[in-house]
């Protein structure tokens, strides 16, 4: 692409949308605004086709610098992680507005204004370059959310919207301080550059612990996790997917950009204590899920599972655990989007949440019930959807690390499948026992085109999950080596068991030959017995 | 003899000086018919004094055998005042004219204030500090009792007199034991007289001459007088209170605390430290059950006193900096709040100061309702607003002196803050709307407020050179 400056050019389209939005009609806003996300989809596509994926070209693509603000600088850039999360909210942007199309009828100039400079935020949060610019961009985030549930929310918004807010803000005022101690530690606000600082042990402990007091609110973990269901209840449609389908990945984007590689020592010293939270959260909340009565408080919840598997797969702190908590990552934003634009079609058409309010869906609104099915099993984690992709990598990651949080956080799989096929029995199978839920009408054209796309990205990404691995693979394996050093014996060694006292000599000469095709298999464990035996 | 030097270092004061004087003349012989005239007049001179800034050498220019001083310190102090003085001169004709009671001694009585402060921010002797400091105290109580038939404005006058002749008196106790124990009221003398250590009499005098000053920032354990005055007085008065009178006060504290007591940098900085953050938290804590918005931004003002007061607490020329561009961004976004207070006016034209009454606005008033969201967002110190730079910069120097601890607990307690800001915003943008109030003020009053919202939402852009002139500001103390 040469210097043209399509970062920034795609921050700006949406950002000239917001303000024209505000100062247009109702309809004149939303067609504004539906243009802005599509011409920064059509950007999204050309950014990816654009993008070495080869691994032999530059980590950071894209780069622009602006030395504009004095302090920090106008830095954008972009590697394959980033790249997938802004694909991911250029894909889900465009769903947002048209979910909105109908459900908003008041002050829909300022909605689709906040929805629009919510976009540039969070594409501004993936590509920052300068660690100051991250924080303005993470943090101012939370005012067009905040306007989002305040306003256009549910009946206890008001609650919700400042829980919201506080929450995070008191997780992020931390990280800040922590930045400001880097930056003089080691004099640059570059990204990159810190990626590959080495700060001394002891201070990583104190930054990994800032760092993770505002991922971990966003992310969310188990305990910090209450803001998320009063957030998702109370948002609009659209919120909810937006805050499900992209503002939790910044969490998991923190970690792998920020704590990850700037802290590995301080990662592994305290991978115990998240991998603690995350299998408390799997467990916990899946249950928790499981009793829910209102649709989408059990898909808040579900998310906070989910979000524990990321957590767990990357703080295996290996290849297969970043792979899969960054498929899970994508996955869950799809999916998670996807099952709120389930909730919300039928709230439009009911006004309510509450799933006994419902029954039998599947009779009057067959298009609809296949949708959710397939939703649900990706949720669920079936094979050829999505989630399985990732799912099944984190876990494979986590087991090389400690087979006990593998053998727990497995257990979020199968209590997965129980809440959200015990939510699709109670909502589309059965017997219509409300007529006004029985009368209701099947998709329009419209809910179509908003599940649809994600329905064939679902797919997508469950058969060929190459397309989405291949841009990330070389800087995860960056990543993999920044933390080598620091990652500790995982518990699933293979240990050579004491040769047996056997009388033919052939077999005992067998053993010992590498290039035999039984033995293969156990070469690092065979090379790893004399030292077991020191 | 006099030198032209001096003369020529004081040509802001002197300007304001024969300004003012002629204007009072004219106030006094052709009545308050001229009261347009005189305010216009009163901006015009305050610009004037702000460009005779700027044919003074930038550094060094001591001034009437070192009583004044003039370098870039106290020339980027006194920009900032002149501003402030002429926003709040400009605003208050349309809030008078209700009460009909504006008359033109006020635009007067602002330059007088605007001459003291100049001398507080350009003292570099215990005397000067004095004489500047009540000469702007003067004319402030009068001020706050400017409306003489309110009760409220009455009572606001007579509290600020009170306690303030109080805190003069502290101020002035602590002077004297400066006085008798370093036999210097020169700031350079008291510094040689602390370097050679610190007797128990410096130590009482300089915890009294701190005291007298943390009254007039109306910093915490010293603050009471301050919700009430800012509730009482008019609010144009009240603009002025909160802009103006805190960047002369901090200056001068600054002055005093770097140049005075610079060697004693220990024994202060605890002090400092001490009401840094006990004005962040009671600022922050207080403020959340108030009902009538000029009360809350009171507690907002003490809140922000006690982060500037961060910066001063590192006592590095970084911190200085950063104090000095978190004055600047502050007067922005506190013009800018009360010019949004201004327009709350009922449908009859008469001024509202309840929370409540907001409720809706953004219904009602879109324009007024984003500005006054921007403003409470920035004082909350949320980005990309340029509150946020002013909090980011005083953290960082404090991060950067080694004081972690100071900027976690003045960070953390930051959110506390923004409680109140956010219930602001709340009662702006989801509540049901309240009664409307009466059509948009002048012409004027948007522009300045429009202005003040641009900064807020671009500063960012206005970094390279903010931090140019603090730096430089800075430089000049150390």
């Amino acid at each position: 692409m040469g210097g043209f400056p399509i970062l920034s050019l795609m921050m700006a389209v949406p950002m000239a949308g917001a303000i024209a939005c505000l100062f247009s009609g109702a309809q004149t806003a939303r067609w504004i605004a539906l243009a802005a996300t599509l011409a920064d989809l059509v950007l999204g596509i050309i950014l990816w086709i654009n993008f070495d994926q080869s691994g032999s070209g530059a980590q950071w693509q894209f780069t622009e610098y602006a030395p504009i603000f004095g302090r920090f600088a106008w830095a954008l850039g972009i590697d394959g992680i980033a790249l997938m999360l802004i694909a991911l909210t250029v894909f889900l942007m465009p769903i947002c507005i048209g979910a909105s199309w109908v459900a908003i009828d008041k002050r829909v100039g300022e909605y689709m204004a906040a929805f629009l400079l919510m976009e540039v935020l969070m594409i501004g949060v993936f590509t920052a370059q300068d660690i100051y610019l991250f924080y303005v961009m993470f943090e101012a985030g939370l005012i067009p959310m905040y306007l989002i549930i305040g306003i256009w929310g549910g009946a206890d918004r008001i609650y919700a919207s400042y829980k919201f807010f506080l929450y995070t803000l008191l997780g992020s005022v931390l990280m800040l301080i922590a930045m400001m101690w880097m930056v003089h530690e080691a004099g640059t606000t570059s990204i990159p550059v810190l990626m590959e600082t080495d700060f001394p042990a002891h201070a990583q402990t104190w930054l990994w612990l800032a760092f993770f007091a505002s991922f971990a609110v966003k992310m969310p973990m188990w305990p910090v996790h209450t803001w998320l269901p009063d957030a998702h209840v109370q948002a609009p449609t659209a919120g909810s997917v937006i805050l499900a389908g992209v503002l939790l990945k910044m969490g998991g984007y923190g970690f792998i950009r920020f704590s990850m590689p700037m802290f590995p020592e301080a990662s592994a010293q305290f991978a115990p204590l998240v991998f603690g939270l995350s299998m408390v959260a799997v467990v916990y909340t899946s249950l928790v899920a499981l009793v829910q009565n209102d649709m989408k408080k059990l898909i808040a919840y579900s998310s906070v599972a989910h979000m524990a598997i990321v957590t767990v797969g990357l703080f295996a702190l290996n290849t297969h655990g970043i792979e899969g908590a960054m498929m899970v990552m994508l996955g869950h934003g799809l999916v998670s989007g996807a099952l709120f634009l389930c909730v919300g079609v039928i709230y439009d058409r009911l006004h309510t949440r509450e799933i006994s309010r419902y029954g039998g869906l599947s009779i009057n609104m067959p298009k609809y019930a296949v949708l959710f099915l397939l939703f649900t099993m990706a949720s669920v984690g079936l094979p050829g959807t999505s989630n399985f992709v990732g799912e099944f990598l984190a876990l494979m990651g986590v087991y090389k690390a400690s087979s006990w949080v593998a053998l727990v956080s497995t257990t979020g799989i199968i209590l997965g499948a129980a809440y959200m096929l015990y939510l699709y029995r109670r909502v589309c199978y059965g017997d219509q026992v409300n007529a006004d839920a029985a009368a209701m009408e099947d998709l329009s054209g419209r809910e179509m085109w908003l599940l649809a796309p994600i329905a064939a990205a679902v797919l997508w990404m469950g058969v060929y999950p190459e397309s989405f691995l291949a841009p990330m693979r070389a800087d995860i394996q960056t990543l993999e080596a920044r933390l080598a050093r620091a990652v500790p014996p995982g518990d699933a060694q293979i240990k050579m068991g004491a040769p047996k006292p056997a009388g033919h000599d052939a077999h005992g000469a067998a053993t010992h030959e590498p290039s035999t095709p039984e033995s293969g298999g156990h070469e690092p464990a065979a090379h790893a017995a004399p030292g077991e035996a020191h | 003899m006099i030198e032209t030097a001096s003369l020529l270092m004081v040509m802001p004061e002197l300007v304001l000086t024969a300004g003012g004087l002629v204007l009072l003349m004219v106030a006094a012989y052709a009545g308050d018919r001229t009261t347009p005239a005189v305010s216009w007049a009163s901006v015009g001179v305050l610009i004037a004094a702000a460009l005779s800034l700027n044919g003074l050498p930038t550094t060094g220019g001591s001034a009437f055998d070192g009583l004044y001083q003039a370098d870039a310190f106290a020339g980027f102090a006194k920009v900032l005042i002149y501003l402030a003085a002429a926003v709040s001169i400009i605003v208050a004709p349309r809030f008078f004219a209700q009460g009909g009671a504006l008359r033109a001694e006020y635009p007067i009585l602002i330059l007088f204030a605007c001459i003291g402060m100049g001398m507080m921010v350009s003292s570099s002797d215990l005397l000067t500090l004095y004489v500047g400091l009540e000469m702007n105290s003067l004319a402030a109580y009068v001020l706050a009792s400017f409306m003489r038939q309110d009760e409220r404005s009455s009572e606001a006058g007579l509290k600020y007199f009170v306690l303030g002749a109080l805190a003069s008196g502290i101020l002035l106790y602590g002077i004297s034991l400066l006085y008798g124990f370093s036999g210097t009221t020169s700031f350079g003398g008291i510094a040689a007289a602390l370097g050679d250590g610190v007797s128990n009499g410096e130590l009482f005098g300089m915890v009294f001459v701190l005291s007298g000053l943390a009254f007039k920032i109306s910093a915490v354990p010293f603050h009471m007088w301050t919700p009430d005055v800012y509730e009482g007085a008019p609010t144009p008065v009240t603009a002025f209170f909160a802009s103006a009178p805190k960047v002369a006060a901090l200056g001068l504290t600054i002055r005093v605390a770097i140049e005075a007591m610079g060697p004693a940098g220990m024994a202060w900085q605890q002090i400092v430290i001490f009401v840094a953050l006990t004005s962040i938290l009671l600022g922050a804590v207080a403020a959340i059950g108030q009902t009538n918005i000029k009360r809350l931004l009171a507690y907002s003002s003490i809140n922000n006193i006690g982060f500037a007061l961060v910066g001063l607490a590192a006592g590095t020329p970084a911190g200085v900096a950063a104090t000095m561009s978190y004055l600047a961004i502050y007067i922005v976004m506190t013009l800018g709040s009360f010019l949004c207070v201004l327009q709350m006016r009922d449908k009859d034209g008469n001024p509202v100061e309840t929370i409540a009454s907001l409720s809706g606005l953004s219904q009602s008033r879109k324009g007024l309702a984003a500005c006054f969201a921007i403003f409470m967002f920035s004082l909350a110190g949320i980005p990309p607003l340029f509150g946020f730079w002013a909090k980011f910069l005083v953290f960082d120097a404090a991060v950067a002196a080694g004081l972690t601890g100071l900027a976690v607990f003045g960070i953390a307690a930051s959110v506390i803050g923004a409680f109140y800001y956010l219930k602001i915003i709340k009662t702006i943008y989801f509540d049901e709307p309240a009664a409307e109030y009466a059509p948009g003020g002048s012409k004027v009053e948007g522009v300045i407020m429009t202005a003040c919202a641009a900064v807020v939402v671009l500063g960012y852009l206005l970094n390279p050179f903010l931090d140019s002139v603090s730096a430089a500001a800075a430089a000049s103390l150390f």
